[in-house]
């Protein structure tokens, strides 16, 4: 075994836990592997049998549904078996709980398990402790990584700028508590974008920022100068109570993406969006629904690009 | 010992005797990456087939998956979207476990059902492991276990015999 969990001992992706660690050439493989699973929408049965007779279960501590149901249909789509379970964290509490959860469907054959969870590490804890033929993605952990979203939004942006060595790339909105935007800088930064800008209010701004990679701007309006693209994060509402900004109203005069700051950035720009969308508080419907908006876009390639990570960890199952 | 034009020269031959004795009509006509599309190319040309040949990548449909896993190389089969009641001429470089074109047929037919499927392949060897064989050959050939044959291209068509060193 590896030092990096992630891959096995041929180097191999086994676990896909966060992006941190991964190199250029895995992400890009991880890309074209993914635009040749786009091509099934054209079968009139849209499956391939690749991962015919695995069983995979979809481990939800945390609700999702576009996250949850695009994992399902890639793992429908690679002939699969799928299951799906809910599990409110109320009940249990990490440690012996979760690994008690994890070892009764372990003994029911499962081969692999995608993780959402609240807990920071969850996806991870999970893939040390199971078995070793069982391969673990993580499908969002706590304020940590989404390596998948992060990865469809690689997919998304190649698809339509071809190329990153030239672009600038600004990420907007709530950075201290997205792993979204985590899992994003790593990625941009790895696949080698000129610039990574995050525009934020400073409170909502981890610590030290400026050590991930990215240039910090305060100012919506200055920062979006010469950018080719535009992630919008969503503002977690219930972070308001916690005092760290006045109000949504106020939030949307100064942070929310609107037509006429739109044109700040390059005519060419694309918007995007990792889901869901708060209309009117992060950006505007006009935005959204315009023809620079690739928001859904994303959604569908959320499907091909969680089919190739699942299929690339399931290659060579039992490879330690 | 195998001269590239001969072979091609007798596929040809062989898919216009099967074309008339199947009574293919507006056959569509795909070619197995990699090398099978350089001979379906050829073949295109000579039959005067003027539908866009379609081109089948089968590296989701293989049987060795879990043993040499997803290639990275992997590129979008192209296919119309009516296979529906066709008749189709799937063609491949070299014929030799068979595996290769189970995977094809498979593929094929998660497009649709089509009306019959005719195989023309440029070389076949001995080493059958399914029974599947073509209907159109442009060689019969045996060779030792550690040998290979390998069609090289696409800009000089060429056959290679390649022997395997023992590891």
């Amino acid at each position: 075994m590896t030092d990096n969990l992630q891959l096995n001992s041929e180097g191999k992706l086994k676990h896909f836990l966060t992006i941190d660690g991964l190199e250029k050439s895995l992400l890009t493989e991880i890309l074209d592997i993914a635009e040749s699973f786009v091509g099934i929408n054209d079968h009139k049965i849209k499956k391939v049998p690749l991962l015919r007779g695995k069983t995979i279960v979809n481990l939800f501590f945390e609700n999702s549904t576009r996250t949850r149901t695009t994992f399902e249909l890639a793992a429908n789509r690679l002939s699969a078996d799928v299951l799906s379970m809910s599990i409110s964290t109320s009940s249990t509490s990490k440690g012996e709980s979760l690994l008690d959860t994890i070892r009764n469907l372990e003994a029911m054959f499962v081969d692999m398990f995608v993780v959402r969870h609240a807990i920071s590490g969850a996806a991870h804890f999970i893939a040390q402790h199971t078995a070793p033929h069982i391969s673990v993605i993580n499908a969002g952990d706590g304020q940590h990584a989404h390596p998948t979203q992060a990865m469809l939004d690689m997919f998304t942006i190649r698809q339509i700028k071809k190329d990153f060595s030239n672009l600038r790339v600004a990420i907007i909105g709530d950075i201290l508590h997205s792993r979204v935007a985590r899992s994003q800088i790593q990625a941009l930064n790895t696949l080698g974008v000129a610039e990574v800008r995050v525009i934020a209010p400073k409170t909502l701004l981890p610590a030290h920022v400026e050590s991930l990679g990215v240039n910090v701007s305060h100012n919506l309006t200055a920062g979006l100068k010469d950018i080719d693209v535009i992630i919008m994060l969503r503002l977690q509402k219930e972070r308001m109570t916690s005092a760290l900004l006045p109000s949504e109203s106020e939030y949307f005069k100064c942070f929310g993406l609107t037509e006429d700051k739109l044109k700040i950035a390059k005519p060419d720009a694309i918007v995007m969006h990792p889901g869901p969308i708060n209309r009117g508080v992060e950006i505007e419907s006009k935005v959204a629904d315009g023809p620079q908006s690739v928001i859904l876009k994303q959604v569908s390639n959320g499907i091909a690009i969680r089919m190739a990570i699942m299929a690339m960890t399931m290659q060579k199952q039992g490879v330690m | 010992m195998l001269e590239i034009h001969d072979l091609l020269n007798k596929l040809e031959i062989e898919l216009k005797r099967i074309i008339i004795e199947r009574q293919l009509s507006n056959p569509l006509m795909i070619g197995i990456r990699t090398g099978g599309v350089w001979i379906a190319e050829q073949m295109h040309q000579r039959l005067n087939i003027t539908e866009p040949l379609g081109l089948l990548d089968i590296s989701f449909y293989r049987d060795d998956f879990s043993q040499i896993g997803v290639n990275p190389n992997v590129k979008p089969s192209q296919l119309p979207p009516h296979i529906e009641g066709r008749d189709i001429i799937l063609i491949d470089d070299v014929f030799y476990t068979g595996r290769t074109i189970r995977a094809a047929l498979n593929e094929i037919f998660d497009y649709g059902r089509p009306n019959q499927v005719v195989l023309a392949v440029l070389i076949t060897r001995d080493g059958r492991q399914i029974p599947l064989c073509p209907d159109c050959v442009g060689a019969n050939i045996t060779l030792n276990v550690n040998q290979r044959i390998k069609l090289t291209g696409p800009e000089h068509l060429a056959i290679e015999l390649q022997t395997i060193e023992a590891a």
